[in-house]
C-alpha cells in the first residue's frame, strides 16, 4: 500500500465531522434505545447512551432542549430520540446531539414532528427574519378554521367586543382528517391571491394529538411560509405546539388568544383618542399663551405705547438747533455791521466834503484837473471852484505868486 | 394613531413656529375626529365565504350561534 500522505488526528476528525454533517439521513434522525449512564451536568446539559442488543450511542441534550421535556428521563427507559449525528473532534467519538426526546411507544407522530421541525427549521422557515409585523389596525380579518366549534364562535365574539370596525371572513375548512391539511393550505393560498385580509388567523381547538394533526403537515408549514397575509396560528390549548406555530409570523397559545393578539382593543383605543384630544388642546392652549405673553411684552414696550414721543423729542432738538442758527447769524451781522459803521466813520472824517465845509475850495481847470499852483493858471483863463454845497465857474483875473520864505529854499534844494 | 402620536408630543415640545403648531393641531384634530368617527361607526360583519363558480370569492353573512 502506498501512503499517499499524513494526516493529524485533527484533520481526521474535521474531516469526519464534515463528512457526517454534509449527510441528510444524519442531519434529522430519530433512534429508538435504552437509556443508560443518565448524567444531568450542572451546566444544565444532560448525557447519557442510548443502548439495545447490538450496541450503544452516546448522546447528549443541550439544556435548552432538556427544559422542554415533558418527562424526567431514566435509565432503563426506553425513548426515541431525536436530533443529528455529528463528530465531537474533541474526543472523536460521534455522537447524537438530542434536540427532542419522547418516550418510546407514544406512537410514530412524535417522531414525524420531530423530523419534520428538524427538516424544516434547517430549511429556514422558522426564521425569525421571515417573519411579517402583525398590522396594527386591521381592517379585515380571515378566519380560516372549521365552521363548527367553539373556536370560531370564541374568536368572533371576541374580535367584536375589541375591535368591532374590522370585516371578518370566514374561510371554512375541515381542521381534521385526511383532507385538512390541504385544505388549510388551499384556503390560506386562496384567501392571498383574493387579497382577503390584513391579517389570517389559521387555527382550530383543543383535541388530541391526532385530532391536531393537519398543522404538522409540511404542505400548510409551505402554505404559511409563503402567504404575504401576515398569519397568527392559533392551534388547541396552550402546551400544544404544531409546524405551523413555529411557521406562523405570530403564534398564539389558543384561538381566543389569536383574536386578542390580532386587533387592537377599541376601548383602549377611545380612551387613548381622548387622552390625545386633551394633550393636542392644553398643547394648542400653551403655545397660544406663549405667544400672547410675546406679544403682550411686545406692545407694552415705550415705542408701541407713546409712538410720538421720539418724533417729540426731535421736534424740540430741531427747535432749539434753529435758535441757535439765528441767533448766531445775528450776533454775526451784528459785528460785521458795527465794523462797517466804524470803517464808513473814518472814511467820512477822510472825505474832502468835509474839508470844503470848512470854507476850503477846490480850483480846477476846464478840464476838471485840480489847480494846485498858480503856475497853472493864466488871467483869463476859465476856472471852475468846487465849494462844499456845489460849484462856480469864475475867470482869473490877475494873478499872484507869493513870495515865501520857503520858496527860495525850495528851489535851492 | 402614530401619526397622532406624533403631530401631539410635536406640539408638545413647542418648537414650532406658530403658524405651523396652529396647522398641526388641525391635522391632529380632524385625525382625532375620522379616529372617533371610525370607532363610533362599528358594527361588526361577520361574512362566510366560498368560492363562487367564477373563483371569486362569494360572501354569505354567517349565522352567529350567539345571535
Amino acid at each position: 500500500m502506498v501512503q499517499q500522505s499524513v494526516f493529524s488526528v485533527g484533520q481526521v476528525n474535521q474531516y469526519l465531522k464534515a463528512k457526517l454533517d454534509g449527510d441528510r439521513v444524519l442531519s434529522a434522525i430519530a433512534v429508538r434505545g435504552e437509556i443508560s449512564n443518565y448524567k444531568c451536568y450542572p451546566s444544565g446539559h444532560h448525557y447519557f447512551s442510548l443502548k439495545d442488543s447490538e450496541g450503544a450511542l452516546k448522546c447528549v441534550l443541550f439544556r435548552s432542549s432538556a427544559q422542554r421535556l415533558r418527562f424526567r428521563p431514566e435509565n432503563g427507559m426506553n425513548v426515541i430520540a431525536c436530533g443529528r449525528i455529528t463528530v465531537f473532534p474533541r474526543d472523536g467519538q460521534y455522537q447524537l446531539y438530542a434536540d427532542g426526546l419522547i418516550p418510546d411507544g407514544v406512537g410514530e407522530l412524535y417522531v414525524a414532528f420531530e423530523q419534520t421541525k428538524a427538516r424544516l427549521l434547517e430549511e429556514g422557515l422558522f426564521d425569525e427574519g421571515h417573519k411579517k409585523p402583525i398590522p396594527a389596525y386591521p381592517g379585515t380579518i380571515a378566519l380560516i378554521t372549521s365552521a363548527a366549534g367553539a373556536a370560531v364562535h370564541d374568536m368572533i365574539r371576541i374580535l367584536r367586543a375589541r375591535w368591532p370596525i374590522a370585516e371578518v371572513r370566514l374561510l371554512p375548512v375541515r381542521v381534521q382528517g385526511t383532507q385538512a391539511p390541504a385544505e388549510l393550505a388551499g384556503a390560506l393560498r386562496y384567501a392571498n391571491a383574493h387579497r382577503l385580509a390584513d391579517v389570517i388567523i389559521i387555527g382550530r381547538g383543543g383535541g388530541s394529538m391526532e385530532d391536531l394533526w393537519a398543522f404538522n403537515d409540511e404542505r400548510l408549514a409551505r402554505a404559511i411560509y409563503d402567504s404575504e397575509i401576515p398569519v397568527i396560528s392559533a392551534v388547541g390549548h396552550e402546551p400544544d405546539v404544531t409546524i405551523s406555530d413555529f411557521v406562523a409570523d405570530l403564534r398564539a397559545a389558543t384561538p381566543s388568544n389569536a383574536a386578542e393578539l390580532a386587533v387592537p382593543d377599541w376601548r383602549e383605543m377611545s380612551q387613548q383618542l381622548d387622552q390625545f384630544s386633551a394633550r393636542l388642546r392644553s398643547a394648542i392652549i400653551a403655545r397660544l399663551e406663549e405667544e400672547r405673553g410675546k406679544l403682550h411684552r411686545l406692545s407694552g414696550s415705550r415705542v408701541m405705547t407713546d409712538p410720538m414721543t421720539p418724533i417729540r423729542d426731535k421736534r424740540l432738538l430741531l427747535d432749539w438747533q434753529r435758535e441757535r442758527l439765528i441767533s448766531q447769524m445775528q450776533a454775526l451781522t451784528q459785528t460785521r455791521r458795527s465794523r462797517l459803521a466804524g470803517l464808513a466813520a473814518g472814511l467820512d472824517a477822510m472825505s474832502p466834503l468835509k474839508v470844503l465845509a470848512r470854507g476850503y475850495s477846490l480850483a480846477a481847470d476846464e478840464d476838471d484837473h485840480l489847480l494846485k499852483s498858480v503856475d497853472q493858471v493864466q488871467p483869463g483863463q476859465k476856472l471852475r471852484l468846487r465849494l462844499s454845497d456845489g460849484s462856480v465857474d469864475c475867470v482869473a483875473m490877475k494873478k499872484r505868486k507869493d513870495v515865501a520864505d520857503r520858496a527860495p529854499e525850495k528851489e535851492k534844494l | 394613531m402614530t401619526r397622532l402620536e406624533e403631530i401631539v408630543s410635536q406640539l408638545e415640545r413647542g418648537e414650532a413656529p406658530l403658524e405651523q403648531s396652529v396647522a398641526l393641531f388641525e391635522e391632529g384634530t380632524r385625525l382625532i375626529q375620522s379616529c372617533s368617527k371610525l370607532l363610533d361607526s362599528a358594527e361588526q360583519k361577520v361574512l362566510k365565504l366560498s368560492k363562487g363558480p367564477d373563483g371569486e370569492p362569494v360572501g354569505e353573512l354567517f349565522a352567529d350561534g350567539e345571535e
